[in-house]
Formats: C-alpha cells, sequence, structure tokens
C-alpha cells in the first residue's frame, strides 16, 4: 500500500506538525519504505487471535478516593512559556 | 587517583565502607576525568558543583548503611529530576526544569547515590545511534566516529569511557542493551512492571522499562536491586517480591536448561556474529548446563508490530508537548500556527517520523489493519515465549545483528537502522527480562554481547547464568582513552 | 412554523402535506459525585482560584502516569444499577487523541469500545403514562479544563481546575420523540443520580451537561433519519430551543429536496440557532486506542454484588411503595418522590402526621411558597418537624384549615413552632360548646328578623349566620360544632 504526499499531509495536520512540501516528500518516501517493511504482517493470519490488552502481569491498582494535591499552582505554572501568576496563556483560539 | 575510575561500583561501595576512601576522592576523580572527556558529548546537563557538595555532605555525616553510600552516578537525560534540567534529548524540553523527580532516581539517591549529570541520549529515546539528540551526536569510546548504540547512547559511552561507575537507561526496544554491546558493557531490560515509569519522559508507555548499565554482572544486580521498586504511582507497576539479586548471585548454572531459538539465526548474519552465539553456547554446554533448540515461530514479525505499536503510542505520547505548559515554544498568529511551528521546530526529524507514522496507524480506517493486528502479533509472540518458557529455564541469543556501526553510516535508511534492534525487540513485545553481556570483539576490535533473555520477574536466574558467563569469557576492554 | 401538538408524545413538524417525526437521543455527561479526579488526587471542588486544583498529572507534566480512583468507578457502577444496566466485569480505558489548550495530554482518558455499563433502561412519566427509554451505555472518562477567550484580547487564558475531574457519559438510545420527554428523561437521569448520591445535577455548575442527537423522518416510516450531533446545550430550555430549531432546519433541507449530512454542530445560545462545526471535523479524527498506561479495568461479582446490595430505594420503587402504603394518586407520588430532597422531607412529615392532609399542605402550599421564593426544598422556611406540627394541629381541631393558613403564613416568615404562634396570637379553636352557645345566643338574638325569615324556608340564611359567627369569634370557632348548635337553636 502507498502512502501519498496528500496523506503526508493530512497526517501533518492531525499530528499538528507543519512541514514544507520538499520535508513532506522526503517523508512521503521514508514512509513508504517503512510501510514496505511493516506489511509483513500482512503474511500472518490473526482473525482469531485475542489482542494484547496489557503487557503488565498485574490487575488494575485502584486508588482511594483522597485528596493528596494541594495548590500547586507556582509548580504548575513554572516552566510555562508565557508568564501569568493564574493561568497558562496561548494565542487567542479562533473559532 | 587514576584507580579509582578503574573500580567497579561494587568495588567501590566496598571501599568506601572500609572507610579507604571519601566520596568527595571518588567524586573529585569522576568530575575530573569528565572535565577531560568533552569530546564524547555525553552529558547534556552536568551538576558537578552539586555534586561536590553532596560528597562533602556525605563524608561529614555518612551512612554506610545505604547500599550506594556517596557513590556519584550519571543518568540517562530521560529520567525527571527535580531542580535540574531534564531534556529527553530533544530541543523542546530545551529549558524545562522539573519540580519533581523519578521514582527510579529517588530509589537511587535515597540508598545514597549523588547525581553527576544528565546523560545524552536519542530524542525522545528514539533511535539506535545516538545520532538524534538535539545536543549532539555521541561518540563511542571504542573508536573515534563510532556510534555508542542508542537511545542509551551518553549513558553506554559515559560508562565506557569511566566517566561514571554505572548508570541507568531506558529500554524500549533495545536502547539498553544495544548500546551495552556496541560498548563492552553489561546492560539489563527487566520486565516490564520491575521498574516504575513515574517520572520518566515516556516513549512508548508498553514497552518502556528502565534498567542499569554497568561494568559487570555484579554491579548489574547491585544496581537493578535499587532502581526497583513497586510503585502506586504507576499503574504498571507490579508488585512482587524483589529479591537482593547481589547476594543470591551464584554461578552455578548445573542442570539449568538453555534455549537456542533457531529463528534467530537470520539469512545474512554475519561469521563474528554466528561464532560468537557459538562461543557461548559451548561456555553453557561445558558448565553441564543443557541446550535446548526451540522455536520462536513469530519473530521474524516483532519488528513490524514493534514499529507500529512504539510509533502509536508516542504519537500520543508526545502530544503533551504542544508549547502550551512547558518546554519550547514557538510563536505563532494564531494557535494552530502556534502549535504546528512549535512541534516543527521541537522535534528532530525520527521523532517527527515516528510520530507520523503512529499518527497514521492509529487514524480512522487503518487501526484495525495495523493498530489491532499488531497487537495481535504481540499476543502471538508472547506466547511463543510462554510455549518455549515451559521446556527451557532461559534463552541465549546474541545481542545485536553486527557491532557499532560508524557515525553517519545509516542515518539515511531508517528501515537498516530499525534492523539494529531484531533481537532486541521481541523481548520489549513480551515485557521479559534480559541481559546483555560483553563477549568478544570483533577483527576491527569493536565490542559484541551475548543476551540472555529469561522469564517474567527471573532477573536473578538471568543475572546468575550472565555471572557464570562473564567468567568464563572473561572479556577485556580495549577502551584507550582516544579522546583525551 | 407549523408544529402542532407537542404534547402527548406526539411531535410532528408538517410541510405541505408531509408529516415528520423528531427523533432524539441523549448524550448526558454528569460529573461524578467525588473528592478527587478520575486519575489523579487534586480537589474537584467547583469554583477555586484558577490553577489551583491540579496536579502534575492534570496538567501532563512528562513521566505523569494516571492512577484511577475506585471510589469513581463505584459511583459509575451504581449509575449502571440506577439505569438498569448491564455492568461489564471488563472495561477499557482508551485514549481520545486530539489538540487543544485545554486538553493539556493532548489527548482524553475516556471509554471507547469497552465502556463501564452497558445497555439498560429509564422510564419516563408522562402526562400520557409511562414511557420506556433505553440506555445504550454509561462509561468514564476526564473533563477538560476550562479555556477562557473574553478576557484577554490577544490571548486565550487556561485554567485547568477541571482538568482530569471525573464524568459519567450517558447516552440513550434514539427513544424520544419530543421535547417533553426530552425534559421528562433528563429530569430522570438527574433525579435517579441524586437518589444515588453519583452526581448533584447541578446544571448552573455544569455537573449535568447534554449533547443531543436530532434526525427526523416521515411520520410511518421505520428507518432512522441521519442524524446531526448538537454540542454546547447546558440548560434543559437551550436544548429544547435546540432541538426544535434543528429538528426544522432538517425538515427545511428534505423538503427542499436535500440531504442531510451527519455532522456535528454548535448551538448558539445568542443567535438561537444550531451552526457547523464541519470546518473542525476534517481535523478530526480521534485516533482512539487503549491508554497503555492503565490495565483493563477487571471486577469481580462481589464487588458488583456489593454496590447492588446497598443501593438505596431509587424512585420508581418509592413511588410504587408510596401509592401503595400511603394511598397517594399516581400524580402525587410524582411529584413527591421526583427529586430526593422533596421525597425526605415528605417522609419526614408524615412519620407523625395524617398523609392526606400532609400531601395536600406539602404539594399545595408548601411548593407555592417556595415557588414564590424561588427556594429548594432543602431551603425550605418551614421545616419538616414544624410543618408536621401544624398539620397535626388541624387533624385534631385545634385549629381549622383557614387559620392554619394564617399560621403556616407566620411560620414561612422564620421557621417558628405553630403551637407558639397560635398560642402568641390566641387562635386556638374554641371548641366548648359552653362557649360557642353563647355567639350562636348573641348572634341569634341581634338578628331575630332573620331568624324569622329562616324559619320560614329560607333555609338559605343558615350560611349568613355560620359567618356572623366566625366573624365574632374571629374566626376560632370550631365549624362542625358551629354546624350543630346552630340548628339546634334555629328549630
Amino acid at each position: 500500500m502507498g502512502i501519498d504526499l496528500k496523506t503526508v499531509k493530512h497526517i501533518s495536520k492531525l499530528s499538528r506538525i507543519s512541514l514544507d512540501d520538499k520535508k513532506a516528500k522526503k517523508l512521503e518516501a521514508d514512509l513508504n519504505s517503512i510501510f514496505s517493511f511493516i506489511e509483513k504482517l500482512n503474511e500472518l493470519n490473526t482473525e482469531n487471535i485475542e489482542p494484547l490488552t496489557s503487557i503488565a502481569e498485574t490487575t488494575l491498582q485502584l486508588r482511594k478516593d483522597e485528596i493528596k494535591i494541594k495548590n500547586i499552582r507556582d509548580q504548575i505554572l513554572k516552566n510555562s512559556p508565557e508568564k501569568n501568576k493564574d493561568f497558562f496563556v496561548v494565542p487567542k483560539v479562533v473559532d | 587517583m587514576s584507580d579509582i575510575i578503574d573500580l567497579t561500583l561494587v568495588e567501590l561501595v566496598s571501599k568506601i565502607k572500609e572507610k579507604k576512601i571519601s566520596s568527595k576522592e571518588i567524586i573529585s576523580a569522576y568530575v575530573e576525568r569528565c572535565e577531560k572527556s568533552k569530546k564524547l558529548n555525553t552529558f547534556i546537563t552536568t551538576d558537578f558543583e552539586n555534586a561536590l557538595i553532596k560528597a562533602n555532605e556525605f563524608d561529614k555525616n555518612p551512612n554506610y548503611e545505604k547500599k550506594l553510600p556517596g557513590i556519584p552516578l550519571a543518568v540517562k537525560d530521560l529520567f525527571c529530576t527535580k531542580n535540574l534540567r531534564t531534556t529527553a534529548g530533544s530541543k523542546i524540553l530545551s529549558n524545562f526544569i522539573p519540580t519533581y523527580e523519578s521514582t527510579v532516581t529517588e530509589n537511587l539517591w535515597n540508598e545514597g547515590s549523588i547525581l553527576l549529570g544528565k546523560l545524552n541520549c536519542d530524542e525522545f529515546a528514539m533511535g539506535s545511534s545516538n545520532e538524534t539528540s538535539f545536543y549532539g551526536k555521541v561518540q563511542s569510546p571504542v573508536g573515534k566516529n563510532l556510534v555508542p548504540g542508542g537511545s542509551s547512547g551518553g549513558s553506554a559511552s559515559a560508562l565506557a569511557g569511566r566517566l561514571t561507575p554505572a548508570t541507568i537507561g531506558t529500554d524500549t526496544g533495545g536502547s539498553i542493551r544495544q548500546p551495552a554491546s556496541f560498548t563492552g558493557t553489561v546492560g539489563l531490560k527487566p520486565t516490564y512492571g520491575s521498574c516504575s515509569r513515574y517520572g520518566i519522559v515516556a516513549f512508548a508507555s508498553s514497552l518502556d522499562q528502565a534498567g542499569p548499565m554497568t561494568n559487570d554482572v555484579k554491579d548489574c544486580a547491585l544496581l537493578f536491586e535499587v532502581m526497583s521498586s513497586y510503585d502506586k504511582k504507576d499503574s504498571t507497576s507490579v508488585n512482587f517480591k524483589r529479591s537482593n539479586y547481589l547476594k543470591n548471585l551464584n554461578s552455578s548454572i548445573k542442570g539449568k536448561k538453555i534455549g537456542i531459538p533457531k529463528e534467530y539465526r537470520v539469512n545474512d548474519m554475519p561469521k563474528i556474529i554466528e561464532d560468537l552465539w557459538q562461543k557461548g553456547i559451548n561456555i553453557i554446554k561445558d558448565a553441564g548446563a543443557k541446550i535446548v533448540d526451540i522455536s520462536l515461530p513469530n519473530t521474524k514479525y516483532a519488528l513490524p508490530a514493534y514499529y507500529i505499536v512504539a510509533p502509536a503510542e508516542a504519537s500520543s505520547n508526545l502530544a503533551r508537548y504542544d508549547g502550551v505548559k512547558y518546554g519550547f515554544r514557538s510563536k505563532g498568529t494564531n494557535l494552530i500556527d502556534m502549535y504546528e511551528k512549535t512541534r516543527s521546530e521541537g522535534f528532530g526529524n525520527e521523532v517527527k517520523r515516528r510520530i507520523m507514522i503512529g499518527t497514521y496507524v492509529l487514524s480512522s480506517g487503518y487501526y484495525d489493519a495495523y493498530y489491532l493486528k499488531a497487537q495481535k502479533v504481540r499476543k502471538l509472540i508472547k506466547n511463543d515465549f510462554d510455549e518455549v518458557y515451559k521446556k527451557v529455564d532461559a534463552i541465549l541469543t546474541p545481542s545485536t545483528p553486527s557491532s557499532a556501526f560508524a557515525i553517519g553510516e545509516k542515518t539515511d535508511d531508517p528501515v537498516s537502522m530499525y534492523l539494529n534492534d531484531i533481537f532486541t525487540v521481541p523481548i520489549n513485545l513480551a515485557g521479559l527480562p534480559a541481559i546483555s553481556i560483553p563477549s568478544g570483539h570483533d577483527p576491527k576490535g569493536h565490542p559484541l554481547g551475548l543476551q540472555i533473555i529469561g522469564k517474567a520477574f527471573d532477573e536473578q536466574n538471568i543475572f546468575n547464568i550472565a555471572y557464570f558467563m562473564e567468567q568464563q569469557i572473561n572479556f577485556k576492554s580495549k577502551i584507550k582513552d582516544w579522546w583525551i | 412554523m407549523d408544529i402542532v401538538s407537542k404534547d402527548n408524545s406526539e411531535y410532528l413538524i408538517i410541510r405541505k402535506n408531509n408529516k415528520y417525526e423528531v427523533v432524539i437521543g441523549l448524550e448526558v455527561h454528569a460529573q461524578v459525585l467525588s473528592e478527587s479526579k478520575l486519575f489523579s488526587s487534586s480537589s474537584t471542588k467547583f469554583g477555586a482560584e484558577p490553577n489551583t486544583q491540579v496536579s502534575l498529572v492534570d496538567s501532563a507534566f512528562p513521566g505523569m502516569l494516571p492512577v484511577i480512583n475506585e471510589f469513581c468507578i463505584k459511583q459509575a457502577i451504581k449509575t449502571g444499577i440506577g439505569l438498569n444496566a448491564k455492568i461489564n466485569k471488563k472495561s477499557i480505558f482508551d485514549r481520545k487523541n486530539y489538540f487543544y489548550p485545554d486538553l493539556p495530554q493532548g489527548y482524553q482518558i475516556s471509554q471507547y469500545k469497552n465502556p463501564i455499563v452497558g445497555e439498560g433502561s429509564v422510564f419516563l412519566d408522562l402526562p400520557s403514562g409511562e414511557k420506556k427509554v433505553g440506555i445504550e451505555r454509561l462509561h468514564l472518562e476526564q473533563d477538560a479544563g476550562k479555556s477562557i477567550h473574553d478576557v484577554d484580547p490577544q490571548n486565550t487564558l487556561v485554567d485547568l481546575n477541571r482538568s482530569g475531574v471525573a464524568l459519567m457519559e450517558i447516552v440513550s438510545k434514539p427513544d424520544l420523540r419530543s421535547l417533553e420527554e426530552v425534559n421528562a428523561y433528563i429530569k430522570k437521569i438527574r433525579s435517579i443520580m441524586r437518589y444515588l448520591e453519583t452526581c448533584d445535577g447541578n446544571m448552573q455548575e455544569g455537573s449535568l451537561r447534554a449533547d443531543v442527537n436530532v434526525s427526523v423522518r416521515k411520520k410511518g416510516e421505520k428507518k432512522l433519519g441521519t442524524r446531526c450531533e448538537i454540542k454546547n446545550v447546558n440548560s434543559i430550555k437551550f436544548m429544547q430551543m435546540a432541538i426544535d430549531y434543528e429538528a426544522n432546519r432538517q425538515v427545511d433541507v428534505l423538503e427542499e429536496g436535500g440531504k442531510i449530512d451527519q455532522e456535528t454542530r454548535l448551538f448558539d445560545t445568542k443567535k438561537n440557532e444550531t451552526r457547523s462545526m464541519r470546518s473542525k471535523e476534517d481535523a478530526h479524527d480521534y485516533r482512539y486506542f487503549p491508554d497503555p498506561d492503565l490495565l483493563p479495568l477487571e471486577l469481580t461479582d462481589d464487588f458488583i454484588n456489593n454496590l447492588k446490595n446497598n443501593i438505596p430505594e431509587l424512585p420508581d420503587e418509592k413511588k410504587k411503595r408510596f401509592i401503595e402504603k400511603f394511598k397517594l394518586s399516581a400524580y402525587e407520588a410524582n411529584i413527591l418522590v421526583s427529586d430526593i430532597e422533596t421525597s425526605k422531607y415528605f417522609e419526614e412529615v408524615i412519620k407523625n402526621s395524617d398523609v392526606k392532609i400532609s400531601t395536600n399542605w406539602i404539594t399545595g402550599e408548601l411548593f407555592a411558597l417556595l415557588n414564590e421564593k424561588n427556594l429548594e426544598i432543602t431551603e425550605s422556611p418551614i421545616s419538616a418537624k414544624h410543618l408536621s406540627k401544624l398539620i397535626n394541629l388541624i387533624k385534631d381541631g385545634t385549629i381549622s384549615g383557614k387559620i392554619a393558613k394564617s399560621v403556616f403564613e407566620i411560620m414561612a416568615e422564620g421557621d417558628k413552632d405553630p403551637q407558639k404562634i397560635i398560642e402568641e396570637k390566641g387562635l386556638k379553636q374554641e371548641s366548648d360548646p359552653k362557649e360557642l352557645e353563647k355567639i350562636v345566643d348573641k348572634v341569634v338574638n341581634e338578628n331575630q328578623d332573620k331568624v324569622k325569615e329562616y324559619k320560614s324556608g329560607k333555609e338559605k340564611l343558615f350560611g349568613f349566620f355560620v359567618g356572623q359567627i366566625m366573624k365574632v369569634s374571629g374566626g376560632k370557632a370550631n365549624p362542625q360544632l358551629v354546624n350543630k348548635i346552630l340548628k339546634e337553636k334555629l328549630k
């Protein structure tokens, strides 16, 4: 199966990574060579196989409903690129 | 003082406990050597000043009950360290200073160890040669312009170059074992669930495991013992009885059954690798252990399945790097523009490539054909191992299909780079433990490793086998400090 | 707009000679009542300062991992039991991937193919009778944070206090056919959750929100039409307006020979219309896959049964009991059980009081009072204890119904004990035959001319005498006794 340039651009939109045409072309070639190798899986019939749901040999641990985190706003905002003491700040969302 | 850096971790611990040496002496020796070894480009961030302060504090008020009293350690820059920059080898985290500590590193400091600095790695641990780091390629102490392997390349290089007495890495598809093999060191990928993933920058959650990288098997057992803990902050952490691996180490493998999987005898396997494997088989046979020919029929599907599962998880795990909360942000005219520029400029090519693969295999209409199929294949691979472990105690294979290659040799061909992990990837897919031990050199003097794969949570067994083999192989490093 | 008969579960839109039926399904998002969030230990309390209830997990710092809250799981199961639904012993948490500033992880942890609760049903109490509505599923998911667009002209501000709060998404089957049914359905779901204490149902604080799926089809057709999903409807009123607008829009499209596109639409509360979000839809491919940071949630029978055995009496059972035990009408029972607090109040009052009188007073005077003052029953100025006392005073003849109303008014001002009010104001009913005889005699003596007329056959004047007696007694005379004595005197 081939991945065309249009698909590459669609994936780049979905993953929010801008690509110029040159990079998109290079990526198209890379992805095609990677997928031709991935397609090896098609040889295998997996129709009646249950997919793996977790590799950890344990059951889901449940946590008690307790508040353990107090106000750590300073910590949370410490690394934010745009400084504001109360909020995270991003360029205006346009509809 | 030059002999300090030649001591193993276990030897350093006993010397310090015997008060023959101080923490400050050890740390000074390492800092001095690190300063002389910048050409290797192993460190992304150093913390030498703090390390010396802590060494002084330790010497003033030593606690010899600890397992790593006053011992310096440098760690892969994928572990979040409180108040010390953590980059994951990426531009997108170039200014990120965690306010928290990963559980694994916390365990190290709790046992008295002292942080030297953060080691270079492939960006977000995606790579097999440490050439994808935003902070530059890492040189191997084995030879100039040789890759140390990856993604824990900085760790392997620092360890083999004696810039740290031991180190820790992470292994998603071979990222500890392959660089260990390339640099003539010991590396363990523990059973999934042994070491907490809390505070480790995630690559592929269902495959990532932190593990020790050391000069020998005894060091490896000791460091694993310290790292491994049950952690309620990680839902995939497993609560099993962790043993005293170093104390329980013994080199008797008589009567053990060791499997040799025929599928690992790949078509174009270099003769040198085949010979190395045979050497390992002979050692085991001679010790009175039984060699059993086994089959892991779905091995050839492991790598394709891995290159679906790992990028899929990564594409989602790396969505949080969006320039909103921390890290690098590129100015954008609006929100979408900011996102797209930040991620385009903040991630390197290999990371972007894998995000794209992952996004594609999860996207509408392709999920069943790729992701679901890969998870089914994963089940088959796990079943293969479950089946053979009814007959054998452990499995012996080469760690890598070749020795270290030159910097730049494979960067233009992602698939040939990916093939490097052909012997290590199935183990991550099945969640099993495996150790790589240095077992010989190729004609160019580049190290080669053998891999011992164990049953889940049977690390003690593979330590014992590795310990025995290590004594028989008697590997000698040929590293000649070319960079100093 | 030619809409006929909105009630009686017939909601038809008529154009030319075509009658269209409206088919509605709801996706209710109910905030789980819990102290801490679904996957982190930070508080869920409403109204805190921005970003003060945010953990490293909620803000998606590198290496942070989710650990699930057991109580939220129990709350979801309890709600599932309340919806008569199948509890799935194995469910899986998936990641729903999309980028938005108030979604710090870049994905929402939700349940996609394997929800914790499967099919179930609820009964609606409609004027036309009962109606069964199917529940498709209930799943647990994380709430997002809040993006604030209107404070800073250049930027959007992000508050993550809500990020990670547990939500239950309850999806109905497309079984609803009118605005009344939608209203009744929301009320019923809310009522059940409030009985179970799994969600406070507070729509103002956003604890209960809904997306609405609307389609239309010609009456009599079996096949469902193409549906549109309307997002962002935060009150029952807006929900009804949105449905009405959307159904008519779809009919217009069909009447003009067009085709409905399956899409997500946004309800604009200012313009009172729905509009397409398709421009955004293109970029939305959620790439669901099981969250590798979590394991499948596997429940034991013991775990589920333990919850089942501790489910309180729910509205339907309570209604049945009220009808059987207290001989209430279905209508009265409905009114009293629909809100758990009302039913608690009712049961408190009737513990020591006459059921019939209590029912009338609660559904009559008390509801009118609460309505007028816009209060919840929990905020009632008259406590159940005092209302019960008042009712007993009526029942034993201490005061008349009429006096009781004035006493009630005084009670409404500050929850006073009715006994005290009666004593202070001297409102006690006069039931002493001797005292009453004196008053009767006085009135009869003063109105001899009327007595004559009465005796000559003008019996309507009896009421006049009673009125005069009540007036003289200040309304306190026991009416039954007055009647008896007066009849004697006028013989």
